[in-house]
């Protein structure tokens, strides 16, 4: 059955490549929204059967054929549903399948062979991502990491007559690749250790050690595999490829690049907790990376002009928080994170998209303004979003991003905990900086504006649903994970626990942090105060940006001139791009060029050869005077010998 | 099954070259070269995939006087080869159709021969009958860049025809010196090019050292290993769309082949000592030779320098000489065979089209011709190495065995995974991409039936040979485990797959990198140091 998830949407996309330029567009629509649905009803019908079997250890296994096999090396295509990959195929299924629904209307302006090319590869994208979240050992796993990545390369270039969208899709695959180098190594690695690839023996045999105390061949394993997931999840130093992302159709960004894909770095991860646990020094930077693009991609984030911008470094920010909680070995809160931010980033960047949409293409907040009231829809669901993230309580985010720091708090990091507080100040910022901009006020001055036609037309009932869902999903997520301070019982880490469970045996024994629900029963006062000053946090966030945004828009700009220097270089995400191109792809292209080929391949070997054929063919000019004849004829006639020997002895 | 092509060839002699008769003499052709790829799957269904052994030999002496015999035979590691030899040629015949219309009788019978030929360097036991399959290649070949290359083909040729003659020769006299050794050293005495007999032999460590070089430095030509890879740019180039579909497809696997049915089996100390060096050469050509493709503007030397960087990854699996490493080589020589043949077909459509090989030439392919972009890209991915596709299980067991042997090879060779995806993908955006900014692009023709049928097997074996690789794998296993116990028996300083270096990683990385091979191999048995 578990076979199915994935190969339903499979289908979907071998419908659409083959026969998409023959049927209807509302065929392809309906087709792709289809299995996906089909998909959802057997990924929750299978996550059902899970919840019914006796807890410790509960899975579902679907073996299937053997894929390579060489000596005593053999990885089997099997698949393996337990409480992690089934939180994560209802996300991949629910929000995809609302996504695909959304994706009908909005891209209703594209001729019928690219709608169905769109759909095409957004099913195959689904198919990848959940063979990655549900196979059983890395090498799976591999071949949904790679297909999504390649799915995001066709999505995100997919007006591939834009140069600057297949830059950015050619860019994100590259980007992705140097962490698939990590990643690839560290699998074999991993092997050469363990001699498995299957993650459930991975964990066994790892438990069996005790954490390292130095950096040892557990803690390179880990931290290579980092390397594949800090790709995947843009962050630092691999985060360049996914603001450039956004080149891609709007559902594309909520899909991959804000719900499911870029994720796969944190559910790699939390897949492998056991192997995390033992590395203490890998979980240290990936507690420091994650902290620190959290930061960085928030202040960036406070300068953007571009609605998807701001939203992908938000997208950004908000991953280097979850990879936080997975270094600080709060595995569940991460996961939990990682599922309410899937409901509220997705429904900002469907908002986003609705906006988009209505205006045209127009993604410059400077000439948006006063929408509230021409989009009542896409406004009302985008300020829930906007809430969810900035931590507004009762509302999903407020509980995660919660849990993340009160985990991190108690785990005694404590400078890792104000560096969070102060980046969910900055997402409050930033985020309603954005709400602000675009929907209130008044319409932007900027040259351009009046190119928006003057009636705009709010979601079409498509885009609305999707809308209305993910708003209502933001709301009540939270409410799975309800911690015990507030009266809950935190259901959904305790779901999710059996798949780290050896990992907080160890954990325990290791002395690295105590049990979950006793650290929750002896600091419940600590989480509620905890949960004071986040509030506050939120709240002074959201009177930030009124003021500056809103109220008093000179203010902000007062500032900017300021702190022009910094404003520059936050415009500029620090330069990294511009540092990466000069301290890397130049010279690489440079050397390549002029060193490699012209130098070497060219001027080096091909100048000896070539000189070595000049005195050879200067010294038997005097030889070719004695003898006759030309290479065709003797090569012609010693071939014509070979022939004839050779028949004579085979037909002897 | 070498009998057949020739015989095809012979009876194109009987009809006379011109225009009227041109069709009839491709469809002979083909015929022929698509019976012979039946041969060669019959043979494999008819193949004791759990032997390790040589099969359907058939032996009958020739030169009894110095112990020549025609003596061939197949294993798990030249069957696939010789499938993939009957595979490629229908598809280089076809891809050839319309472009070829000078002496086409010639170039069928050209192309039938040379199948022939390189059918036979793969079933050749006898170190002799080798060398006249070996060396009957290249005539052929030579003659199919010469008379219907582009340009410079005359140059690319002669550069070809000489690079591969220097290094044949070397090995002519260590084959020589192989025999007259068999004379003096076994207690039967006698000439012998029985490669069988040969593999038993004892060969004194010196003597492998020379015999291995002479035959490494062959084969490193072919392969072609860096710093011996220059002629390979300007022969593909040159050469029409069907010499380079076989000459990337097949022959450059002679020059691997040769390595793990010879150089290596036969002498494996010197092997042994070489391996390391062997392994260096192939992963500086894996970047090299990736860094090179990327600053290419023409589409065929892109793929040419492409496959220097492959290539570098199955010398580094026959390096590495453990189960992983050389199956995943010889998986690589397969699916090599198959992508890269893709990709000549491909780039000989485009050029069909416009007649220039220039990637500046081109741009916003997608939106003319959809359909061959989208085979273009799914042969990409493949060379690429997605998971799924052909590339990755071959480029994976050789990264595994690396690493079990000498984790900084496999380190260093896997920056090619990164490389190669900088150049395919950047080529591709070049050429499909982008708005049509050249008049002669805006109104090509997608795919033809013909240019169906040639690409969509290339395509099918892809996804089959990545999704079903044990299909493959099976065969070749035993074949190579055998080979490998040999040369590890024969040479047991190095170090088996697993054991004692998976102990040394749990101390730490450091204690199991700094054991090269050349240090391990006991200076007494080894007196060409002294």
């Amino acid at each position: 059955m578990l076979r199915l998830i994935p190969v339903l949407p499979f289908l979907g996309f071998l419908v659409n490549a083959s026969f998409g330029r023959r049927i209807s567009r509302r065929a392809a629509g309906a087709v792709a929204s289809a299995v996906m649905l089909a998909s959802l009803v057997v990924a929750l019908v299978a996550a059902g059967n899970l919840v019914g079997l006796p807890n410790p250890g509960r899975a579902l296994v679907e073996p299937a054929f053997s894929w390579i096999s060489s000596g005593d090396f053999s990885v089997n295509a099997t698949l393996r549903l337990d409480p992690l990959s089934a939180v994560m195929i209802l996300v991949v299924t629910g929000i995809g399948s609302l996504i695909h629904i959304y994706s009908t209307a909005y891209m209703d302006k594209e001729t019928d062979s690219e709608y169905a090319r769109y759909f095409s590869y957004l099913n195959l994208f689904a198919a990848f991502m959940l063979v990655l979240v549900l196979g059983s050992n890395f090498l799976v796993m591999f071949v949904g990491w790679e297909g999504v990545g390649l799915c995001s390369y066709l999505l995100v270039g997919f007006w591939y007559q834009k140069e600057s969208a297949s830059d950015a899709g050619k860019k994100a695959f590259i980007v992705n690749r140097i962490g698939d180098f990590g990643f690839l190594l560290g699998v074999l690695l991993a092997y050469v250790r363990f001699s498995t690839l299957d993650f459930q023996d991975l964990a066994r045999s790892a438990s069996a050690l005790s954490p390292e105390t130095s950096f040892g061949t557990l803690s390179l394993i880990t931290l290579l595999l980092f390397v594949g997931a800090a790709g995947k999840s843009a962050q630092i130093p691999l985060h360049v490829w996914l603001p450039d992302a956004m080149e891609g159709p709007t559902p594309v960004s909520a899909l991959i690049h804000a719900a499911t894909m870029v994720t796969a770095g944190v559910y790699l991860i939390g897949r492998n907790a056991v192997l995390f646990s033992h590395a203490p020094i890998t979980l240290t930077i990936v507690a420091a990376i994650g902290v620190a693009t959290a930061l960085l991609a928030a202040t960036i984030g406070l300068v953007q002009n571009d609605i998807k911008r701001v939203l992908a470094y938000s997208t950004v920010s908000q991953l280097g928080y979850m990879f936080l909680a997975m270094g600080v070995g709060a595995y569940a809160a991460g996961i939990f994170h990682l599922y309410t931010h899937a409901f509220f980033k997705a429904l900002l960047f469907l908002g986003s998209g609705a906006v988009i949409h209505a205006l045209g293409g127009e993604q410059d907040l400077r000439r948006m303004g006063g929408l509230r009231r021409e989009l009542p829809i896409a406004y009302s669901t985008f300020l829930v979003g906007a809430m969810a993230i900035a931590g507004v309580p009762g509302l999903a985010g407020f509980f995660s991003k919660d849990e993340v720091l009160f985990q991190t708090y108690a785990g005694g990091h404590t400078l890792l905990w104000i560096v969070g507080l102060v980046t969910s100040l900055l997402t409050a910022i930033y985020m309603f900086r954005l709400v602000f901009l675009a929907f209130h006020g008044a319409r932007g001055e900027e040259p351009g504006a009046a190119h928006h036609p003057s009636h705009l037309h709010d979601a079409p009932p498509a885009m609305a649903l999707a809308l209305i869902v993910l708003a209502l999903g933001s709301i009540v997520a939270g409410y799975a994970g309800l911690p015990r301070a507030l009266g809950g019982s935190n259901r959904f880490e305790r779901f999710l626990e059996p798949s780290f469970i050896v990992s907080q045996e160890t954990r325990r024994a290791a002395g690295l942090q105590g049990d979950l629900e006793e650290a929750e029963t002896a600091t419940a006062s600590l989480e509620v105060g905890l949960m004071a000053v986040s509030t506050l946090v939120a709240a002074g966030g959201i009177g930030l940006a009124f003021f500056f945004f809103l109220r008093n828009p000179r203010a902000a700009d007062d500032m900017v001139n300021r702190f022009a220097g910094l404003h520059r270089v936050l415009a500029n995400k620090y330069y990294v791009d511009e540092i990466y191109d000069v301290t890397v792809v130049q010279p690489i292209r440079i050397v390549s060029e002029d060193g490699l080929w012209r130098g070497i391949d060219v001027r080096a070997i091909d100048g000896t050869v070539n000189m070595v054929g000049e005195t050879v063919v200067g010294s038997s000019e005097i030889l070719r005077r004695l003898q006759a004849g030309s290479v065709r004829v003797s090569a012609a006639s010693l071939f014509l010998g070979v022939v004839l020997i050779l028949g004579y002895y085979l037909w002897r | 099954m070498i009998a057949l092509p020739i015989a095809g060839a012979i009876l194109l002699l009987f009809i006379r070259d011109d225009e009227h008769n041109e069709a009839l003499i491709r469809k002979i052709a083909l015929v022929v070269s698509v019976l012979v790829f039946a041969e060669t799957l019959l043979l494999w269904s008819r193949f004791n995939a759990s032997s390790a052994d040589f099969q359907f030999i058939e032996r009958h002496a020739w030169i009894p006087d110095f112990g020549i015999s025609y003596f061939v035979g197949v294993d798990g590691i030249s069957l696939l080869l010789l499938v993939l030899t009957g595979f490629l040629t229908p598809l280089a015949l076809l891809g050839s159709w319309e472009s070829i219309h000078k002496h086409t009788r010639a170039f069928c019978m050209f192309v039938l021969v040379l199948e022939s030929a390189m059918m036979g360097v793969f079933v050749s036991l006898d170190l002799f009958l080798f060398y006249v399959f070996w060396d009957a290649m290249l005539i052929p070949m030579y003659f199919l860049i010469g008379i219907w290359g582009y340009d410079r083909r005359i140059y690319a040729a002669v550069k070809f025809m000489l690079y591969t003659m220097a290094g044949s020769v070397l090995m002519l006299l260590a084959i020589l010196g192989l025999a007259l050794l068999h004379n003096t050293n076994t207690p039967s005495g006698g000439y012998s090019f029985d490669l069988l007999q040969l593999y038993g032999m004892p060969i004194p460590a010196r003597l492998q050292f020379w015999f291995f070089l002479a035959f490494a430095l062959a084969f490193a030509i072919k392969v072609p290993l860096f710093p011996f890879h220059t002629w390979l740019p300007d022969a593909h180039v040159e050469a029409p769309t069907a010499g380079s579909v076989i000459l990337a497809g097949v022959l450059l696997k002679m020059g691997t082949y040769g390595l793990v049915r010879f150089a290596f089996p036969l002498f494996p100390l010197a092997a042994a000592y070489f391996a390391t060096a062997l392994a260096t050469l192939a992963v500086i050509g894996i970047v090299y030779g990736a860094l090179v493709a990327m600053v290419q503007p023409d589409l065929k030397k892109l793929v040419a320098y492409s496959s220097v960087s492959h290539l570098g990854f199955v010398v580094l699996g026959i390096a590495a000489m453990n189960t992983q490493g050389v199956q995943g080589a010889v998986y690589q020589m397969l699916s090599h065979g198959v992508s890269t043949g893709g990709l000549f077909l491909i780039v000989g459509m485009l050029s069909d089209r416009r007649h220039t090989r220039l990637i500046a030439e081109y741009g916003g392919l997608k939106k003319v011709m959809p359909h061959l972009v989208a085979v273009f890209l799914i042969v990409t991915l493949a060379s690429i190495g997605l998971p799924g596709l052909n590339g990755f299980v071959g480029e994976f067991l050789i990264l595994l065995g690396a690493f079990r042997w000498n984790p900084r090879m496999a380190v260093f060779a896997a920056t090619g995974v990164v490389l190669s995806a900088t150049y395919m993908l950047w080529m591709f955006q070049r050429v499909n991409y982008g708005e049509v900014t050249d008049e002669n692009n805006a109104r090509l023709v997608d795919l033809t039936p013909r240019e169906w049928a040639v690409i969509v097997p290339v395509v099918a074996i892809s996804v089959l040979m990545g999704v079903l690789p044990n299909l493959f794998l099976r065969p070749i296993e035993p074949s190579v485990q055998r080979m490998v116990n040999q040369v590890q028996q024969s040479a047991p300083v190095r170090i088996q797959a697993g054991g004692r270096r998976t102990r040394n990683l749990q101390l730490g990385m450091k204690n199991s990198e700094l054991v090269p091979n050349s240090e391990s191999i006991p200076n007494s048995k080894f007196p060409i140091h002294n």
